[in-house]
């Protein structure tokens, strides 16, 4: 538990000491909302999909989620090259316990990204339906985080250095965020495309974000909260494996 | 009566890198209790066997013993009887110098009575305890140094390996870390096995040498045999007689490119 504890520990404190990325992290998710919010909004009105701002807020919290869990997690890449993987290494603790310690601290950074973004979010006039169903919705931010931390920290364990950084993500986590759900839905897609984005983590994420936000998961929350939680667990045990089989 | 164990075992160890064999079949044993110093030329093999000895890298093939465990099979074992101080840095530099230390304690489970007081008489020792509040991005070489040897140390290990620790060090503090080192191993029956490029400091620390060119162990024995058997006045004259005078090529310092590269990205 120790262990587990310090890992995180050290995660959060990274965090909070470096506010430019804390700040610059945020301008993306900004960005987006108000761009896409405002310019998508009238189109998405006049088409009778009803405020495209209650549609797009829980999309873009996510969107803080997903990239902040991914660079967390991606962080190894920097420790190895830094010198301090090494000195995790060769410690005698388990590297499940390293791995669920590391997991947990990204994700928490992620999910208090998350928080960020939904305040500011409720600034532009995004308005949950429900104040009662936030916890779920706090429930959901920190599986996503929790699914793409581990996701990260896994590829992380794969790579020497930064180098193949773009190639993740431009072919994996740009897909994976476009084809989430986040900024359109996707049931106008062809019916085999809509079958192919089940495999992608981030949907369930997206929706059982949505779903306690503003109603409207489609795939119930329910089902959201067991594919995450599981995906979850299978990412931490194939990190921890992973982990363990790295060499410097 | 005096029964000497052996502490680390090394059989017929061999790394190769593709095409590239790091090290050679090499075999050795290192007494409990001794100070070995592990000598080479830059690219003999020094790290490679260091980082098979400590679990970080699988040997090709050959066996070891770490205080009577197999670096492979039992590595957690293995990682409880040792601490290591790298060639490069290997701490945290967003973290204080207390942060570090204090890691370094809870991930090896050292209680926390124990941790706190051996983190401030450690951190006293080598003369940081007045800035364990700071960065460690701030400090210098030599301060990050120290820290790392006074991390290495929280733990008390059995075994504590040091690959050229004193790189950068002034006189001064080579001389007062020397002396905790060997205090220890003579208090605590610490074994030391150390590489350094300073043959003075191996010649006046090292109980026994061995020497390492390209990837083989080509001598091995105390100083003073090793002076013997080359015919030469000092350790430095034998390590090149035994090794020759032709300069090696290093591992280009990657690390030091991307350490660059980040401080253009901050600020």
């Amino acid at each position: 538990m120790k262990v587990i504890y310090i890992l995180w520990l050290r995660q959060i404190k990274r965090y909070l000491r470096s506010k430019p990325r804390m700040i610059g992290s945020l301008g993306q998710p900004l960005l987006f909302l108000l761009a896409l919010g405002f310019g998508f909004g009238p189109i998405y009105q006049k088409a009778g999909e009803g405020n495209y701002l209650q549609f797009i807020g829980p999309g873009v919290i996510a969107m803080a989620i997903i990239f902040t869990a991914i660079f967390t997690g991606i962080e190894i890449i920097w420790d190895r090259q830094f010198g301090f993987l090494k000195e995790t290494l060769v410690a005698p603790s388990s590297r499940f316990e390293i791995m669920i310690g590391r997991t947990l601290g990204g994700a928490t950074v992620a999910t208090l990204q998350g928080v960020v973004v939904l305040l500011m979010t409720l600034v532009v006039g995004f308005r949950p339906t429900n104040i009662l169903l936030l916890p779920l919705g706090l429930v959901f931010m920190l599986l996503t985080a929790l699914v793409f931390t581990a996701l990260g920290t896994a590829i992380a364990t794969q790579l020497q250095d930064m180098q193949a950084f773009p190639i993740i993500m431009n072919f994996l986590i740009m897909p994976i965020f476009f084809l989430s759900g986040a900024l359109f839905p996707l049931e106008s897609f062809p019916e085999a495309v809509v079958l192919a984005t089940r495999i992608n983590p981030l949907v369930y994420g997206v929706d059982g974000l949505r779903g306690s936000l503003v109603q409207g998961a489609h795939l119930g929350l329910v089902n959201d909260f067991f594919i995450l939680g599981l995906i979850t667990l299978a990412l931490l045990a194939l990190g921890s494996y992973l982990f363990s089989k790295i060499e410097v | 009566m005096n029964v000497v164990m052996a502490i680390i075992e090394v059989r017929n160890l061999k790394k190769n890198f593709g095409e590239f064999t790091a090290v050679d079949d090499i075999s050795f044993v290192v007494e409990q209790g001794d100070i070995f110093a592990f000598l080479g030329p830059n690219g003999a093999g020094k790290t490679t066997t260091i980082k098979m000895l400590t679990t970080l890298l699988l040997p090709t093939s050959g066996e070891v013993l770490v205080n009577g465990n197999n670096p492979v099979k039992e590595q957690n074992k293995v990682r409880h009887s040792f601490g290591i101080v790298f060639q490069d840095q290997s701490l945290d530099d967003e973290l204080t110098a207390w942060e570090n230390m204090e890691f370094h304690g809870v991930l090896y489970g050292v209680p926390k009575a124990t941790r706190r007081q051996r983190i401030e008489e450690m951190m006293k020792f080598v003369e940081l305890w007045e800035r364990k509040d700071e960065l460690v991005k701030n400090f210098s070489g030599g301060m990050k140094r120290r820290l790392e040897i006074a991390r290495g140390l929280v733990h008390h290990p059995k075994i504590l390996f040091l690959d050229e620790p004193t790189l950068g060090l002034d006189p001064q503090t080579r001389n007062h870390i020397w002396d905790y080192i060997k205090k220890l191993n003579q208090e605590e029956g610490m074994t030391v096995f150390f590489t350094t490029h300073y043959m003075e400091e191996a010649a006046r620390a090292a109980k026994r040498v061995a020497v390492i060119d390209h990837g083989k162990i080509i001598a091995a024995g105390s100083p003073d045999e090793l002076k013997q058997q080359t015919n030469k006045e000092s350790l430095e004259d034998a390590f090149l007689a035994l090794t020759g005078r032709s300069i090696r090529d290093e591992e280009v310092g990657s690390v030091e490119r991307l350490r660059n590269h980040r401080k253009a990205w901050r600020h």
